[in-house]
């Protein structure tokens, strides 16, 4: 007992040395361990996340850029679970967390435990609040704002918009709609004439457009969130309306649906979404902080814009049912790294 | 009763010794003070509501809103609290109370608790939605203080259980009042029979819940710095698998305040000794109950071979 725990004590020394160290220059990040924090795997979004933090890892790991790189993601999607799933990575000795945080503000005790402990903490898509971590947000709102520049461009003459929201409650929804809202008060050609959740589910968007549809005159636009777009495009569809301009969010089945009607009328159209890969990002921007590199706080992530051209790219690299996806290289890391100077 | 009140007390004590020593051989960095009050500071507030749900079973009945009540506290806590400590300290003290008539209101009308507090927990819930539309709060400093502190010799999770279990144990099991709260859930009538007032009683014992709730809720804010109105959805069934494991039965006011204390942390390092094992997380939550399923198992073939003799 009291050997282990002199041998503790002199392996948490080194540790500490060890980090001193690095601060002061680059250093080698071969024997860091890297471990990613996850609240979440039930939709295909969280899936190609897990899948896409598994290949980086496993091609940093053999190429000994890093010596693990483990995902763990909690049974439940419980703030109170996720506090502990980070307590027990600073038990196992991880020298960087990367997370998605199940919410903004709960677990900045477990962070702050981690910080104190010498642990990096990098949080992405949902992120934590607590000020020693490291952000990489994702600006919802510029989001919403680009959809309803891209209509102006394509119908200069406005009309009457129609708009999907996600899950009512939910921080993202909020900031994407805020995003759209500005954007149609810069243009006043656009009306927003009506409004429904579709709560990121083609099911939900579908059911929630048709019971609002009779209601609603002519419409020239929907703007959407993500994985709502291939549901109103049924719903219009059923309800025998011609088929608005119609912004998707890079979901296999909206893209597929996409091409159809590019190839049967020339439908055009725009698709924006943020990658899954942005865990690969923030691995990378984990291991750039392990090597001692000077990383602001607040980092932001790139949009993944899906356009006529790139489309069929876009399509034949997303696995059906899933969404599209790019994964980041510590080049893209860097970049974003000296963008955010 | 005393050889079986010892008797109850041993199985709970034997899994978290099994556990501890199986988690320690994993993860030996959990074996110093830094490692144990990580793996269980998240348990202290669990221990709390686990003790809140042993105040309703003692009395027969089961409480479903207790995760929603402990969120509904903690977003008090990290708003009111924190900015008007007055108002906040009220707010508690109100919640409390409205438990206790709660109690009251469960046994004058002849309600079945299950239903009144499973419809109370969308009150609870929609109650910390008001306070709290989105994460947010900020924990008061001296709870913060209170939860972060480092005692000499063992850490506060440490600390805090033993405080927790032997104050719940002088009260429930040595004091007078206690032992009539058991009796309620024994035999009410008797005890009614015996000049007491059982509407009362129960009253009590769901105010000792709601306290034990409140003091959940603020443990938690403490710990997490902040609160959502989600944030202990799921002590609901934590709490009632920790009073099962820890001894105590659904019926007869059979239930121990220590082995409570104690089943929630076996199921607090039964979490983090399947994350250390590395398990899927789509295992995880059956390899969580086959361990309540094991420890059930053992208590029942302990039971019937004491019943046997």
């Amino acid at each position: 007992m009291t050997i282990s725990k002199m041998l503790l004590g002199a392996a948490s020394l080194a540790l500490v040395a060890g980090v001193a160290q690095a601060n002061s220059h680059m250093a080698e990040t071969s024997d860091k361990r890297i471990a990613l924090s996850n609240n979440y795997a039930g939709n295909s979004w969280r899936q190609a996340m897990l899948q896409t933090f598994k290949e980086t890892g496993e091609e940093a790991v053999s190429d000994g850029m890093v010596a693990a790189a483990d995902a763990y993601t909690t049974s439940e999607n419980q703030a109170t679970e996720q506090a502990a799933q980070i307590q027990n990575m600073i038990l196992q000795g991880y020298d960087a967390i990367v997370l998605n945080a199940a919410s903004p503000t709960a677990l900045n005790g477990a962070v702050k435990e981690a910080c104190d402990a010498g642990v990096t903490v990098v949080s992405f898509d949902g992120i934590v609040t607590e000020p020693c971590a490291w952000r990489i947000a994702v600006d919802f709102a510029a989001m919403g704002k680009e959809q309803v520049d891209y209509l102006a461009t394509r119908l200069p003459e406005g009309g009457n918009l129609l708009e999907i929201r996600g899950l009512a409650g939910v921080f993202v929804d909020d900031e994407i709609s805020k995003g759209i809202h500005e954007g149609v008060a810069e243009n006043d050609q656009f009306e927003i004439v009506g409004s429904v959740h579709g709560d990121w589910a083609q099911d939900v968007a579908q059911k929630a457009v048709a019971g609002i549809l009779p209601s609603l005159p002519q419409v020239v636009g929907v703007v959407t969130q993500g994985g709502d777009g291939y549901g109103t495009a049924q719903a219009f569809k059923a309800a025998g309306r011609d088929t608005p301009l119609i912004v998707l969010g890079n979901r296999q089945d909206e893209l597929q649906w996409w091409a159809d009607q590019r190839d049967a009328s020339d439908y055009e159209t725009l698709s924006l979404s943020i990658a899954p890969g942005v865990a690969s990002l923030a691995f990378w921007v984990a291991q750039q902080i392990l090597a001692g590199e000077d990383v602001p706080k607040d980092l932001t992530v790139p949009f993944l814009k899906i356009t006529q051209d790139s489309l069929d790219d876009a399509l034949a690299s997303t696995p059906e049912g899933s969404v599209a996806n790019v994964s980041y290289a510590l080049d893209d890391a860097k970049q974003v790294i000296a963008d955010a100077k | 009763m005393n050889f079986l009140a010892r008797h109850r007390i041993i199985l709970p004590v034997v899994s978290l010794a099994v556990l501890l020593a199986a988690t320690f051989y994993m993860q030996p960095r959990t074996m110093s003070y830094f490692g144990l009050n990580l793996l269980f500071n998240l348990a202290v507030p669990i221990a709390l509501a686990t003790v809140a749900q042993m105040m309703i079973i003692m009395v027969n009945d089961i409480d479903l809103s207790l995760g929603a009540f402990v969120s509904l506290a903690a977003c008090v806590t990290a708003t009111f609290v924190n900015d008007t400590p007055v108002l906040g300290l009220l707010i508690l003290l109100a919640l409390v109370l409205s438990y206790a008539a709660l109690g009251a209101l469960i046994h004058a009308l002849e309600l079945p608790a299950i239903v009144v507090t499973l419809g109370m927990s969308f009150v609870w819930g929609g109650l910390a939605l008001f306070i709290l539309p989105s994460p947010g709060g900020q924990s008061p400093e001296w709870l913060r203080a209170l939860m972060t502190v480092k005692p000499p010799f063992a850490p506060m999770a440490v600390v805090a259980a033993v405080i927790i279990s032997v104050v719940t144990h002088l009260l429930i099991v040595r004091s007078g009042i206690g032992t009539v709260l058991r009796g309620v859930g024994g035999n009410a009538r008797s005890v009614a029979r015996a000049g007491w007032s059982v509407i009362w009683l129960k009253a009590l014992a769901y105010g000792l819940a709601g306290l034990f709730g409140v003091l959940a809720g603020m443990a938690l804010v403490g710990l997490a710095t902040s609160a959502d109105a989600n944030i202990a959805l799921r002590y609901t069934l934590l709490s009632i698998a920790g009073v099962i494991l820890g001894g105590g039965e659904f019926t007869g006011g059979k239930v121990s305040p220590t082995g409570a204390v104690i089943g929630a942390l076996t199921l607090t390092l039964a979490a983090s000794f399947l994350s250390f094992m590395r398990l899927s997380p789509d295992w995880q939550i059956g390899a969580q109950g086959a361990i309540l399923i094991l420890v059930l198992t053992a208590r029942l073939i302990f039971s019937r071979k004491g019943a046997a003799t």
